[in-house]
């Protein structure tokens, strides 16, 4: 592979930067070739993310289509973001975390109160968020399907062994997704305090939104074939 | 108990107390102190959620055991290569879904009769279980906190939650043509009962043995599969099951191999007071509590 070098966009070219304050939801149109960063500010902070096809919404994101077509359980460079009906929504095309999580689906207060006890169903939870923005599109509960976490670290060992454990993601880790279709993208700035997917202390995140694929890149030095 | 709302007298009551004794402990403590807490709880849940609650499932059921007897069926259909079938159970009753040749594979979504909103979840029953292996004494949760089925007999232990079904994609570069699917299967069988894409969830795929390896590559360990492997499913509570009889993507036979499966409808044992499905773990035991609550 030829050596990459990644041309870093500036934040002042973004049509659209906001930081969302922890705990919080987030959502925004995201046109065919615009590009979402998504920067972990303080590190070890996960993200749930759903995407809709603007279109159809009943068109949505697939968590399994996506392992499925990538061959392997995790997200990072280069993953396609497929769709229920097997098309390229976004792609991931810049990545400094280097490990998201598509397996674990968003917590809830209904399953913080099996995982961690009665008291627990009383927190915020990213399927609130969820349902409280998606409301403002006419979706609801049926829509929330399995959705990605950015900045999640979720390792699946070969016996099964399933375990959310600290977050690698440096403070000022992104992550790029370039849209291929018209898509709804839905962001939850995950709230939850009972395990280490935001190192046990929500934090917030910022968003930028570029017009073009923020990762240009350039070849330089080798090149092969 | 019966469900907060609808109360049996004092149960909410009994829950404030709760809450309010856990937001009056938050209350003395700093951040950071709360913080250490929770890790302290997470980590004990994980050790005994990896440990001891693995140990003490029950071995696979063996391909000549668990037999039904004949008063208990209630009925009985085979589901020919690349077809589906949608079954109703009530709370109770049980599923069992017969792999005959060992060539295939079984792909699931369903949904709770009472609220068709709320269906199974295959990213919760991974992870409140801490673990992506099925088998028998496991549980398939929905995404309100609740048992949808308990896998009370199991000779094979090798199911994926993780991969999902054929689709018309995976399907044309498999076998270069088009051909029956898992996606069109779940689809079809959605819109006859009035549901439509919007409410087909992520599946579970019996006798389906994806491997994973250190990089998170998946692979097919065929020797994993067997003439007569079969599954029981019993429904905690009213549920409508799709079954999609489709080779799962992965596995290599092309043009696919799948034969026949038989799926009997029938009445379980009611469970007792040590069933292992029940008493497998905390989460899994309050799972439970909140699901009796529906029904109580």
């Amino acid at each position: 592979m030829p050596e990459q070098k990644v041309l870093a966009p500036d934040p002042a070219d973004a049509v659209h930067s906001h930081d969302v304050p922890a705990e919080r939801p987030w959502s925004r149109l995201l046109k065919r070739g615009q590009t979402l960063r998504i920067v972990d500010i303080e590190g070890q902070q996960a993200v749930d993310a759903l995407l809709y096809c603007a279109e159809n919404p009943a068109e949505r994101y697939s968590a399994q289509d996506t392992l499925r077509v990538q061959g392997s359980a995790y997200v990072g460079l280069g993953t396609r973001l497929i769709s229920n009906k097997g098309r390229v929504m976004a792609r991931i095309t810049a990545d400094s975390c280097g490990r998201h999580d598509t397996s674990a689906g968003c917590c809830s207060c209904e399953s913080n109160a099996v995982r961690f006890g009665a008291a627990t169903r009383y927190q915020h939870a990213c399927r609130e968020n969820f349902l409280l923005e998606l409301s403002r599109y006419g979706l609801g509960k049926r829509d929330i399907v399995a959705n990605l976490n950015f900045f999640m670290n979720v390792p699946i060992d070969p016996s099964g062994d399933f375990t959310v454990v600290d977050g690698i993601s440096a403070p000022g880790n992104h992550v790029d997704v370039t849209a291929e279709m018209d898509v709804i993208f839905v962001l939850s700035n995950c709230p939850q305090i009972n395990n280490p997917c935001n190192g046990f202390n929500p934090t917030p995140v910022r968003v930028h939104v570029w017009d073009l694929p923020a990762a240009v890149r350039v070849r330089c030095g080798p090149t092969s074939g | 108990m019966a469900p907060i709302g609808r109360l049996v007298p004092g149960a909410d009551r009994i829950l404030l107390t709760d809450f309010q004794r856990y937001r009056a402990k938050m209350s003395t403590m700093t951040k950071q102190e709360i913080a250490e807490a929770n890790r302290r709880r997470y980590e004990g849940l994980r050790a005994a959620g990896q440990g001891t609650a693995p140990k003490a499932l029950p071995a696979a059921t063996v391909l000549d055991g668990a037999r039904i007897m004949p008063d208990a069926v209630i009925e009985s259909e085979t589901v020919p290569p690349g077809w589906y079938h949608t079954v109703r159970l009530r709370r109770g009753e049980a599923l069992r879904i017969v792999d005959a040749s060992g060539r295939s594979s079984v792909s699931m979504i369903g949904w709770c009769e009472m609220d068709m909103s709320e269906r199974l979840n295959c990213a919760d029953t991974a992870k409140i279980q801490w673990s992506a292996a099925l088998s028998k004494g496991r549980v398939i949760l929905t995404d309100m906190g609740r048992v949808f089925l308990s896998l009370i007999e199991d000779t094979s232990g090798a199911h994926d939650l993780l991969m999902g079904g054929s689709t018309p994609a995976s399907v044309l570069a498999a076998h270069g043509e088009p051909s029956r699917n898992t996606h069109d299967n779940f689809l079809a069988a959605a819109s006859k009962l009035g549901l439509g894409l919007r409410d087909i969830p992520p599946c579970v795929t019996f006798f389906a043995p994806v491997s994973l390896d250190a990089e998170g590559r998946f692979g097919w360990n065929g020797a994993r599969k067997k003439a007569g492997d079969f599954v029981d499913l019993r429904a905690e509570m009213d549920l409508v099951l799709v079954l999609s009889n489709c080779a799962h993507p992965l596995d290599p036979a092309r043009p696919a191999a799948n034969g026949p499966v038989t799926v009997v409808r029938h009445r379980a044992p009611r469970p007792a007071a040590d069933d292992p499905c029940r008493t497998m773990s905390p989460e899994i035991a309050r799972a439970f509590e909140f699901t009796d609550r529906l029904h109580a």
